[in-house]
């Protein structure tokens, strides 16, 4: 003889804790909503198939945004259309729990749009339980972007207009669109036939999640007596004639066998192996000895200007990388904004002991100018006494001051002669290291493999040669 | 080598990386793209969780659900994108979840520009989202700040379960130092008490709703006591040249920098100038501030680079005891240190 168990699933709380207000033994869902049914096959399916303790539920702002006052499983309450967002996040934390987004149609579909189709296309390790019920529930009975044609809600009372409203979207249609879903299936709760086939896909959806097989999607059409205005044996009435024919029934994706699962990596956090995953060695700093610098040269603060291309960012990051390696504190600051934009560039590098201040060269001690609006722009700012190189193959005006020194060096055509207009750079640090004496050329040489990372050797070669001809032309020419 | 020379944006994320966070998720806006580009580089090699984001939107949900998940996590934006997670923020800040978020503040209102400005102040440091909340705001001015105060960020965020902002500008963000890359951390706090993992034994909740009046003012009540802690606990701010000043001037992450060499300059010139910066935003330091009258001080300048955000809460601090004036640039200028000079000699002319 057959014999009927009547019980609560497992995967609901026995007493309902979280909830407010002494009723902790029933929902808070109107008579005749789907959301109770939908809850419940849920639960069932986490008990049979042994996942309430390894599922994750997020629950969404709608009326299903206590669905954490049921579910035996750890609970996350989201942003309104956020929960794919979050379910992202707690499955890549969580690689191997079944994390569920449910969500109804005014928080998936509309404020949550891009979410959804986000996660959906990125294939995330997540189930999304879509409650359609064509209406806003929870703030009395608004349009959804799946409410129908004509139908009266409190933001459409003359019916939804589709000239103004749009039309009803249909959202398996929409995710199946993308190439990374697993599986996608739109499900009805009108019948008892039908819960039974809802049944069959939310266990399809979670065994495939509890198999880590990427993006499940199962939309369910439900009812909403109170936003519909209708008792609940004419709503699954007005659901099977008026929804059904709108939003076909069945599977819009199954990848079967085909679905791969989807594996995240386990994070590092051995400190030793921190850093040499990353490349830090844990060797301390051997800082070059320092030359014989004379006192002007001691405290740098250094204007680079020219067009973009002439490497002027290179020769400031060049000059710092250079200074920090003999123990200076360094800051380079590029001009970025819409100067970046105009064709000049620039860029300040101080270099000195002690604390950097105002990290822009405004009143600089030393101006390297690559062409010529960069020394009309910046030859006035010059502190007294200070320095200047200027590229003397492309500038062909005599700076004006007389009260600084002056240093007149065909920078463009020394690179030219060397083979490659973008050694220019290091022309300019040769030079520098000449007229400061703050560097020797076999210092900087050590450094361009470090400084040119994957370059190959005949590139490094050539800045090597490039950095001794600007060196020697300011010892041979000043 | 541990001593390296990069951006500011890039220290942010090395700090983060040492500091045990997890996970990165965020979306490209100028001038802070480079957060995200370094997390896209280092987190891989470390097994670490990578995300860009369809949004700012949904990277600081994102940055919520991992929270929730018990990880260090971290985004980093600009200006339109912090407005555009300020619900997100408010979320995390009721559900009282850690979290790490790096606002390399440019130019506005509206799309504005990308040079640098501080007109974040007001979002960042008084809340800026809905609901009754605040987050911990520090303000590097330095590359190797950006490195130590993100990590500081994780600590704070998990201490006491709340949202730290490292607010700082573009010039900060963009420029480049050497940077001393701190050891990475060896243990991480147990958040089994709070954190969602999905285990047997662990069903916890992460919520910030709270239906019953009594109970949400309840809750409110919980979170003003741990922003009074806070307040008490957490201030900081760095002096310089402070101890026989007559003129403080006020200032913040780069806008400090340029302060420095002003007073520096006022000291060569015998003007008895010394610099206070506010290290910590929220908490702001405003006892500190209060007690500069009674040390001597007769006159304030604030200088930052927004319409009169900070000094705001300079003059609720001083209440109107000394004379307090307000020096700024806008839309992505920087003045610089003869420019305030000038104003100091202006403004000041009879201090000796």
């Amino acid at each position: 003889m057959k014999k009927t168990i009547l019980k609560k699933p497992k995967g609901f709380i026995d007493v309902y804790k979280h909830k407010a207000g002494a009723e902790k033994d029933r929902t808070h869902y109107c008579p005749g909503c789907g959301h109770g049914i939908l809850h419940k096959l849920i639960a069932e399916a986490m008990e049979d198939l042994d996942i309430v303790d390894d599922t994750i539920l997020i629950s969404p702002v709608g009326c299903s945004v206590f669905a954490y006052y049921y579910f035996d499983t750890g609970n996350f309450q989201a942003a309104h259309g956020r929960a794919p967002a979050v379910a992202t996040a707690t499955s890549r934390a969580n690689p191997d729990k079944v994390v569920i987004s449910y969500q109804g149609d005014g928080d998936l579909a509309a404020i949550g749009g891009n979410n959804i189709i986000q996660a959906a296309n990125r294939g995330e390790n997540i189930v999304v339980f879509f409650v359609n019920n064509a209406i806003y529930g929870m703030t009395g009975g608004q349009m959804a972007p799946t409410t129908l044609e004509g139908q009266v809600t409190t933001t459409t009372p003359y019916g939804r207009n589709t000239d103004t409203d749009g039309y009803p979207m249909k959202m398996c249609e929409v995710i199946s669109q993308f190439t990374a879903p697993t599986y996608v299936e739109r499900v009805s709760l009108h019948d008892a036939p039908h819960i039974r086939k809802t049944r069959a896909a939310v266990r399809k959806a979670l065994q495939n999640a509890k198999e880590r097989k990427g993006f499940q999607f199962v939309e369910v059409l439900s009812t909403c007596p109170s936003g519909w205005k209708m008792d609940p044996v004419k709503s699954m009435e007005w659901v099977k004639e008026k929804m059904l024919p709108l939003y076909p029934l069945g599977v819009y994706r199954d990848k079967g066998d085909e679905a791969r699962v989807i594996n995240r990596p386990v994070p590092i956090m051995e400190p030793a192996t921190v850093w040499e995953k990353l490349g830090i060695s844990a060797d301390a700093d051997v800082d070059f000895p320092r030359g014989d610098v004379p006192e002007q040269y001691k405290k740098m603060s250094i204007r680079v200007a020219g067009f973009g291309g002439q490497g002027i960012m290179v020769t400031g990051q060049a000059l710092a990388s250079v200074a920090l390696e003999y123990g200076y504190n360094v800051s380079w600051l590029p001009s970025y904004g819409p100067e970046m934009r105009g064709g000049t560039a620039n860029c300040s590098v101080n270099i000195q002991d002690g604390v950097i201040g105002a990290a822009e060269a405004v009143k600089p001690t030393m101006l390297l100018a690559m062409n010529r609006p960069s020394l009309e722009k910046f030859e006035e700012s010059v502190v007294p006494g200070g320095t200047l190189i200027y590229n003397s193959t492309l500038i062909d005006i005599e700076p004006t001051r007389t009260d600084i020194k002056v240093f007149a060096i065909p920078i463009t055509g020394m690179a030219d002669e060397l083979g490659n207009t973008r050694v220019q750079s290091l022309v300019n640090i040769g030079a520098y290291a000449a007229i400061t004496g703050a560097f020797r050329v076999e210092d900087i040489v050590s450094l361009l493999p470090k400084l040119f990372k994957g370059k190959k050797q005949a590139i490094i070669d050539l800045n090597a040669k490039a950095v001794k001809a600007g060196f020697d032309f300011v010892k041979e020419n000043f | 080598m541990a001593r390296m020379l990069m951006k500011g944006n890039y220290a942010s994320v090395y700090g983060a990386a040492m500091a045990g966070c997890t996970a990165y998720y965020g979306y490209p806006i100028t001038p802070a793209s480079e957060i995200a580009e370094s997390a896209a580089a280092l987190f891989p090699k470390l097994g670490r969780t990578f995300v860009q984001a369809e949004s700012e939107v949904a990277a600081i949900n994102m940055v919520y659900g991992a929270a929730g998940s018990g990880q260090r996590v971290m985004t980093g934006s600009s200006g339109p994108g912090i407005s555009l997670k300020m619900e997100g923020i408010s979320y995390c800040a009721g559900a009282a979840l850690p979290c790490v978020i790096v606002d390399i503040m440019r130019g506005g209102p509206g799309l504005g520009n990308i040079g640098p400005e501080q007109s974040d102040y007001n979002q960042v440091v008084k809340g800026g989202g809905h609901g009754n909340y605040r987050c911990i705001v520090l303000a590097p001015a330095s590359c190797q700040e950006m490195c130590d105060f993100t990590f500081q960020a994780f600590e704070l965020a998990d201490k006491y379960r709340i949202p730290v902002f490292v607010l700082t500008d573009g010039v900060i963000g963009q420029m480049m130092e050497s940077v001393v890359i701190p050891e990475p951390v060896k243990e991480l706090p147990d958040k089994s008490d709070y954190a969602v993992f999905g285990t047997p034994l662990n069903k916890n909740l992460v919520n910030s709703i709270y239906i019953d009046h009594d109970d949400l003012e309840n809750w409110n009540l919980e979170l003003l006591k741990k922003y009074k802690a806070i307040e008490k606990a957490e201030v900081k701010f760095e002096e310089y040249m402070m101890d026989d000043a007559e003129i403080a001037l006020i200032g913040y992450g780069s806008v400090s920098r340029v302060l420095r060499t002003v007073v520096d300059d006022c000291r060569a010139k015998g003007l008895k100038v010394g610099l206070f910066r506010p290290i910590t935003l929220f908490p702001f330091p405003k006892n500190e501030i209060a007690a500069l009258p009674g040390r001597g001080i007769k006159n304030v300048l604030t200088v930052e680079l927004s319409t009169g955000q900070l000094v705001d809460d300079v003059d609720l601090a001083l209440s109107g005891v000394i004379k307090s004036d307000l020096y700024f640039r806008l839309g992505g200028n920087v003045p610089s240190a003869d420019e305030i000079s000038n104003k100091i000699s202006e403004l000041y002319g009879e201090v000796k």
